[in-house]
Order: structure tokens, then sequence, then C-alpha cells
């Protein structure tokens, strides 16, 4: 170990701490105002402690309804971001893990096209095709369903390329063992490629289900109605600079809830988030 | 138990590449038959067909007398070992040996009772709870033997079972599959690119190159009466020493010239080979009758004492060849000695290699 | 002989229903939407959407031409550029220094990931709440030491707020992506220039930061990416594209044109652009994918 270097180590110390307050900051800075009355975010600055507030934000903003959007409840909005995350996410992993093993196990005409027209599909986002497929939604009335607003994004090439690239490296000789001890596709799926998947499938649905919960243009376009929209665009509906009415106090409550999820889904799932992620870009 | 029966087995692959050329092997009940060669002779893909792993492109295998070519590797009744083991490695030792009698639909209690006596059999019963990357090389290769006796097959394929294992393991478990596969009398089929491995556990010995048999015996048969050049290179260690000669009208001619007599040698053939053991050379001490023998001049190059025995590297006219000789040589480099091949030692074959 | 092709099942009609979900949903969704906006951005619609009719490039020409346009794609550069700048340089900075502490480690990895959950708008509703010149703690301080900041109305204030907002958000991503590089660099090598006498600051130059290479090269790309099309959130909820249209990117432009001002033929041919874009982005990542670089 070369470097021993006790000041260095403390320089390095202070460096993250200094980079931990950035990037923790505005997080901390919602909660502190998310316990403040209004009159007090109103005349800034700030505390930097939490304010006496914290029950009456929370649970006015929890079963208050908030006029602002809908007289939609937050716990409503929340509960279609769950949906829509945990949708996504699972529906994905079936999806892709199940093209995944067609791609990599069988042998059949048109394999390599199947695999390139999803592999192209990486250059398609929903960006560079929004108002054709807003179309293709209204056509098929999916506007305000919970179909709608998660059965597109379940199909994407990311998540069955890392299946893929994982298959592969798994020994043809355990595929024949498995033959020979008399597993057909669907055993040899069941009880050896799903329990030999399930770091990946932790690690894909953190990733997924962040990916689902911070969608904003899918959601924006596929609502129009307040009660199936996500908290993300109700946190957006709430907001008006300009408009002295809104009341930031129970803004930042729902924005406090509306980022801890994701949050605690990555932070107790760390292990598997981190190898993921950087495996699946890899 | 059952016999397996080749008949005319071909592979050749999409790209026209064959990889198996017309293949007949009769292996009776209970015998363990190992294939060897370099690799890409097709051994591998030969033993895959047995197992239905691979499908046959013409002729047909037949395994209790019943052709098997279009069932799939689950309804031949065979069980394999693979080179890399292939042990599910999110099952238990236990799991690993019970899948494939679960796979059948065989009840708990007798499942039970066949993997505690496997595991009794091969030393494993205390490993039953351990996950396969708990287990040293040569367990892991226990439980892959395990997992192939408790399905009781008619037949046991080796797949180079052998060749991840360091070599004094590897001395120890060729021992105990011999043991193991007398005592249970399952035919079986092993593959191998090691000759000694072929020579010590086969019963009949079948030796492949370039997707073809090149010969088929008793190991000690094969030893001793190669069919053809490829066969006496690749069985024995040191390899025979083979020279390439011109039969002329009164001898014969090697390659740097020199002329031998061989009296009472028939070489029929122009261009011939002959062969000989390192074991068979004897030092000519002037007293010997070379009568249907051969007697060379072989120039040093080498030694090297390996305790019981020395080989001697050395010239023979202008080709390589290596000399055992018993215990320490006094041999040094540059030294000449006069040696005799006796004829019956001398193996000859023709220009196309094949024995005369 | 390990035979070089992959084992396979023998069955001839699975594999087509394992695939059938994905195919389903990605032709219904993506290939039919995406020819129908390259059928669009050769048709020109009359403003009743009475009659269409085919006009060739002649939508891409006029966009090209359009300034409204080009300022577009330039404040998209800009805006990338800056956002991929800061967020990998103080990512690279907090990972070498991760690199250097012992203890705490799995702390500092804990806290500097959550940014990462947090939606693209909702970074961006946080840093405008920080900054906002009505009630901002910070806006406060900056007016306080002088300054007259209001992100609202001055265009290139507006654009350093959204920047901030969008690399925060992404520097936990690169922040993972670095300290795997930095890992995957042998130890040995570092002594080995320790022995060769070069210092640390030397030794960052020299050895690490040229090994990191294919890492950085990695997340400019994905850097890039995540600044053209998932930062529309941000700009959305921040500034709208405004003021003026100084924070107006590409992606933002093509749902303001085919959702507000309803010019279709224009939106589709802004969206075939970017999807060139996306395309020559997607080839110069694997590209560099085919090169095989491993994190530890």
């Amino acid at each position: 170990m070369i470097q021993n270097n006790p000041i260095g180590r403390l320089i390095a110390h202070i460096i993250l701490i200094v980079g931990i307050l950035i990037v923790a900051f505005p997080i901390y800075y919602a909660f502190i105002a998310s316990t403040q009355s209004l009159q007090d975010i109103m005349r800034p600055p700030l505390s930097l402690l939490p304010g006496g507030h914290f029950w009456e934000n929370y649970t006015t903003a929890l079963f208050g309804g908030i006029g602002r959007i809908g007289g939609v409840s937050v716990g409503r909005l929340l509960i279609n971001s769950t949906i829509m995350a945990l949708a996504i996410a699972v529906g994905k992993i079936i999806i892709s893990i199940l093209s995944a093993y067609a791609i990599v196990f069988f042998r059949f005409p048109g394999r390599m096209v199947f695999f390139w027209l999803i592999f192209i599909t990486l250059m398609l986002p929903v960006e560079v095709r929004i108002l054709p497929t807003y179309k293709v939604m209204v056509d098929l009335g999916l506007i305000d369903t919970y179909t709608g607003l998660t059965v597109p994004l379940m199909a994407s090439a990311t998540a069955t390329l890392l299946f893929r690239q994982f298959f592969m490296t798994i020994p043809g000789e355990l595929v024949e063992a498995a033959r020979v001890d008399g597993a057909g596709p669907w055993r040899f799926f069941k009880d050896i490629l799903l329990p030999l998947s399930k770091t990946n499938i932790a690690a894909l649905f953190v990733i997924l289900f962040i990916y689902g919960w911070t969608q904003y243009l899918w959601p924006l376009l596929m609502t129009n109605r307040n009660d199936m929209t996500t908290i993300v665009i109700g946190l957006r509906k709430m907001i008006s600079f300009a408009d002295a009415d809104t009341e930031w106090h129970l803004v930042m409550v729902t924005c406090i809830l509306a980022i801890l999820p994701p949050i605690l889904v990555v932070v107790l799932m760390q292990r598997w988030f981190v190898r993921g992620l950087v495996e699946t870009e890899k | 138990m059952a016999s397996v029966e080749l008949t005319n087995v071909r592979k050749v692959y999409a790209g026209g590449v064959e990889a198996v050329k017309g293949v007949d092997i009769d292996i009776k009940d209970g015998a363990l038959c190992v294939l060897v060669g370099p690799s890409g002779c097709g051994k591998s893909t030969l033993l895959r067909m047995i197992a239905g792993l691979e499908s046959i492109t013409d002729g047909t295998v037949k395994i209790d007398d019943k052709v098997v070519n279009d069932l799939g590797p689950a309804e031949r009744d065979i069980a394999m070992v693979f080179q890399n083991y292939a042990l599910y490695p999110h099952m238990k030792v236990y799991d690993n040996m019970a899948y494939g009698l679960r796979n059948r639909g065989m009840p708990k209690d007798q499942i039970d009772k066949r993997v505690r006596e496997a595991a009794a059999t091969l030393e494993l019963a205390h490993l039953l709870e351990r996950r396969p990357r708990e287990l040293s090389g040569g367990q892991r290769q226990r439980v892959a033997m395990g997992r192939a006796i408790v399905r009781n097959p008619k037949v046991f394929l080796f797949d180079e079972p052998l060749s991840n294992l360091d070599a004094k393991l590897r001395g120890q478990m060729r021992v105990e599959i011999k043991n193991l596969q007398r005592q249970l009398g399952v035919t079986s089929v092993y593959v191998t690119h090691d000759q000694l491995e072929a020579m010590t556990l086969a019963d009949i010995l079948v030796v492949m190159n370039a997707g073809a048999v090149e010969q088929i015996g008793a190991p000690l048969d094969i030893y001793e009466k190669p069919a053809s050049t490829f066969v006496a290179s690749f069985i024995g260690a040191p390899p025979m020493n083979l020279i390439p000669v011109t039969a002329g009208e009164s001898g014969l001619i090697l390659r740097d010239g020199t002329r031998i007599g061989a009296e009472g040698l028939a070489v029929s053939d122009k261009d011939a080979v002959i062969g000989f053991r390192p074991e068979d050379l004897e030092v000519a001490t002037g007293t010997e009758s070379h009568i249907g023998g051969l007697l060379l001049d072989l120039k040093v190059l080498g030694v090297e004492p390996v305790g019981a025995e020395s080989y001697v590297y050395g010239i023979i006219g202008g080709e390589r060849v290596v000399v055992r000789v018993a215990g320490r040589s006094v041999s040094q480099p540059d030294d000449h000695l006069r040696v005799i091949i006796p004829g019956e030692k001398l193996h000859l074959f023709g220009g196309n290699g094949k024995r005369i | 002989m390990a035979s070089s092709t992959r084992v396979t099942f023998p069955n001839k009609v699975l594999p087509y229903l394992l695939l059938a979900p994905q195919l389903a949903i990605t032709i219904v969704f993506f290939y039919w939407p995406a020819s129908q906006a390259i059928r669009q951005s050769v048709l020109r619609e009359d403003p009743f959407g009475l009659s269409t009719q085919f006009v060739g490039l002649g939508n891409f020409k006029r966009i090209l031409s359009d300034p409204n346009y080009l300022n577009s794609l330039q404040v998209t550069v800009i805006f990338s550029i800056a956002t991929a700048v800061i967020a990998m340089g103080f990512a690279l900075l907090f990972a070498v220094m991760a690199d250097k502490v012992i203890r705490g480690k799995g702390v500092y990895r804990t806290l500097m990931i959550w940014p990462y959950a947090v939606a693209p708008a909702i970074a961006g509703m946080l840093w405008l709440f920080l900054f906002n010149p009505s009630m901002g703690t910070f806006a406060y301080m900056i007016r306080s030491a002088g300054y007259n900041w209001d992100p609202l109305l001055n265009s290139n204030q507006a654009m350093l707020l959204v920047v901030a907002a969008a690399a925060w958000k992404q520097i936990s991503y690169n922040f993972l992506f670095f300290v795997a590089g930095l890992q995957s660099i042998p130890k040995s090598l570092i002594e080995a220039a320790a022995i060769d006498g070069a210092g640390e600051t030397k030794r960052f130059w020299t050895i690490i930061f040229p090994l990191l290479a294919p890492t950085t090269f990695f997340l400019l790309v994905v850097n890039t990416v995540y600044a053209f099309f998932d930062t529309f959130g941000i700009i959305h909820a921040v500034t709208g594209g405004g003021p003026g249209k100084a924070t107006e990117t590409l992606v933002y432009k093509v749902y303001n044109d085919g959702f507000v001002n309803l010019i279709l033929g224009d939106s589709a041919a802004q969206s075939v652009i970017l999807m060139v874009i996306v395309i020559g982005l997607t080839a110069i990542q694997f590209r560099y994918v085919e090169r095989k670089v491993h994190y530890g």
C-alpha cells in the first residue's frame, strides 16, 4: 500500500464530505421545507434544521386532498407511480428473459432477423417518435389506462441484451447435462436458468423500477385525467412559481414522497443495483 | 445393461464439414470402450451422437439392440460425465444427483435411497449438503460420477472427465473409474486424448484420426501391432520411432543416404517407414546376429535420466529418435553407438502409412 | 473438444412463442410509429388537416434553415457538453477520492447514489426551489451578495440552472462507473509508478487517467444521450424552454411543435433527425463495446 499518507486521506475525506453535501443537499433542503409552515418557506433564508410542522404537513398532504391536482390525493398518485414502476419492471423482465431465452437456446429460421428487430429498438426512444406513438395510443384507446402507461414501455432492447449476454456465459455442458437428466426447455428454464439468473433479475429490477418511476414524457402524454397520472407529473402540475397560491409546504411533502420510494429501493438493494448497473452497460 | 452398436455413423455439419466419416464400432455388454485421438478427430462428436446431443447424419446407433437415432438424450437411458462436470451450481450435491431421477418421476423415498447408496459408494456422504463451488476438483468429479451412477443407466458416457484434474489425482481417479465400472458392469464409452488413460482403462480401444477409425482392438494388441504410422506415433510414450526409408536393390536407403543391409526383411513398397519402440533397441556389442533385424548407427544428442530409466535422444539416418535404457546411461552427447533392432520388434509401414 | 456452436434445444415452435410478446409490443409501439414519423416527415398537411401533400425533403429543408431550429440545436449542444463535463468532472474527483480513503467507502457510496433515484423533472424542481428568485434560499444569498439573480428571466442563468440540475442527477451514475473503472486498474501498476518516482499527481495524470480512458469515453456517450433525451423533464418542469427560447432543446422542440403548435410535418422531420443522432451515438457506443473493456 503506497497511499498511507494521512494528510492526503484527510483531504480526500473532506472533498468527499463536500461532495456528499452537494449531492444530498437539495434533497435534504426539500425535506426541511416539507416540515416548515408556508409562511416560513416564503421568507428565505430557510432554517437548516427541520421545523415543527412535520405531522401536520404530511397528514394534510396525504389525507387532505390538494386542490391543485384536481382533488386527487397524493396517495392515489403514489399508487399510480407504484403500479407503473412495478408493472414496467416485472413486465420487462419477463418479456426480455423469454425472448433472450429463445434467441440463445434455440435455433430457428429468422432468429437473427428477430434479434436485430429487437436490437434496433435501442435507437428508437420515445422521444424520437412522440407524435405518431401518441396517435397509435389514441387509436387503440389506451390513453388514461394502466395498459397504456405500462405495456408499451415493457419492450426494449437493453434488458434483452443483458439476459442474452448472461445466458451466453452459461456453459453448453450444463444444458446438455440437463437434457441427459430429462429436462426439456421448460424444466431447464424453471429449474436451472431462472435460479442462476437471480442476481441479474434483482439488479435489473432495481434499474427498471427507477426507470418506470422516473418516467416523465410518457405519462405526460398518455394521461389526461389527474387520477391516472403519476406522482412526478402530479407534482409538476402542483407547481407554479409565478403563482402566490402554491402551497409550497405541501408541494415539498409531495416531493419527498415522490423521491422516497425509488431512493429506498436503490439504497436497500444497493449491492445488486451497483453490480447490475455496471454490468448492464458493459 | 446393454450393448452399443454403431453402424456406418456419419456426421456432416451444416457447413459441409464431415466430422465423423462412417464409423463402425461394436461394444459388448459391460465393456469399457475408450475413444482416443488428437483434438478435432471427431471422438467427442461421436460420443455426443451416442448421447443424443448431436444429430446423426447417416448410419445407425443401437443401444441394447434398439435403434435410438431419433430418441432424445433423456429417452436413451444413458448417463454422461462431462469434462467440466456440468454440475448445477445453484443446487446442493444431493439435488444435483437427484435431479434426473425427479424429472423421471421416481418416488421420493426411492430417490433418497439411490442417492445415499451412490454417495456411500463414492464417499460423498458427508458432502451431500454442499454446493458445487464449495467442493475441490476431485470432489466435483465424484459428484459428476454420482449423478451418472444414481440413474442406473444402460450406458455410461464419459467426455474427458479427468482432463481438469492435476496429474496425481488423475491417476487416482483413473483407477477408481475402472474399478467402479467393473463393479457395476455398465457398458461405457469413454473419450480422452490422453493415450496413457486410454491404454489403462480400455477393454476395447478405438483410435480415431480425422473423423475416421484408425484401429480398434485390445490396448496391448494395438500397442504391439499398430495398424498405421498414426496409431504407432499416438499410442505409447515416448512414441514409436519412425524412420522413412526407400527400398533399394540391396537393402534400405535412409533419408541421409545411408545404406543399410536388410537381410531377411521383405520390403515390397518402394517408400516405406520402419518403426521401433524406444525400449526395443539393443546396443550392439559386436557379436549378436542381426539377421532379420537392423544394425544402425546412432549419434547421441543428449541424455535425460529420469530415475529408474534414462532416455537417450539421438539421430539415426537423419531422423530424431528416442531410446529407453534401464537405469543410468553412460552415453555422452556426440557418442556414436551401434544399435540393433531385432527383427521381431520391427514394425514396417507402407508408403500410405498402413502396416505391411 | 468443446464445440464452438451454442448448445440448443431442438423445438421448432416454442422459440416463436417466447419471442411473441416482445415482438408484438415492438412492432405496434416502436416500428409502426417510427415508420409513421418517417412517412409524415415527407408530407405536409394543410392547416385544417383536410389534405396532405408529398413534399419530399421540403420539411427538412425548412427546418434546417429555420433560425429557431438552429438555435435549438445550439442550445442542445451547449447544454449537453456542459452537463457531461460537469457531471463527469465532479464524479471523477469524488471517485478518485473514494478510491483513496480506507474507512467509510461504503457510506460515501450509499450517500452518493441517491440522485440516481430522483426523476430528472424532480431534480429540476429541487434546484429551482433552491434558486427560485422569490423564495429560494440560495437565490436570496446570491441577491444579498449583490448579484441580480433571476433564472426565470435571464437566459444564461436559466441555462446554468438546468445544467446544474441535469449534471447533479447524473453524478451518481458516473461516480459508480469511475469507481468500478478505478478498481479495475491493477494496483501493481500504480506501485510500479511509485517506485519509478512518480508523485501522486503525476501518477494520476500519467497512469490512472489514461487507463480510465475507456470508462471516460463510454460515459461521455452515455451522458450525451442522457443530456439529449432524458432531460426533457427538467426543461419541461423548470423553464418550459424559456426564457425566450434559451433552453429549448431539440427534444423539447419536437414535443412543443407537435403537441403545442401542432405542426405535424416539422415535428416528424425533427423526429427523424433525432433518430439519426441516436443511431450515430449508439453506433459509437457499440464500436466501443466491441473493444471489450472490462470493469472490475
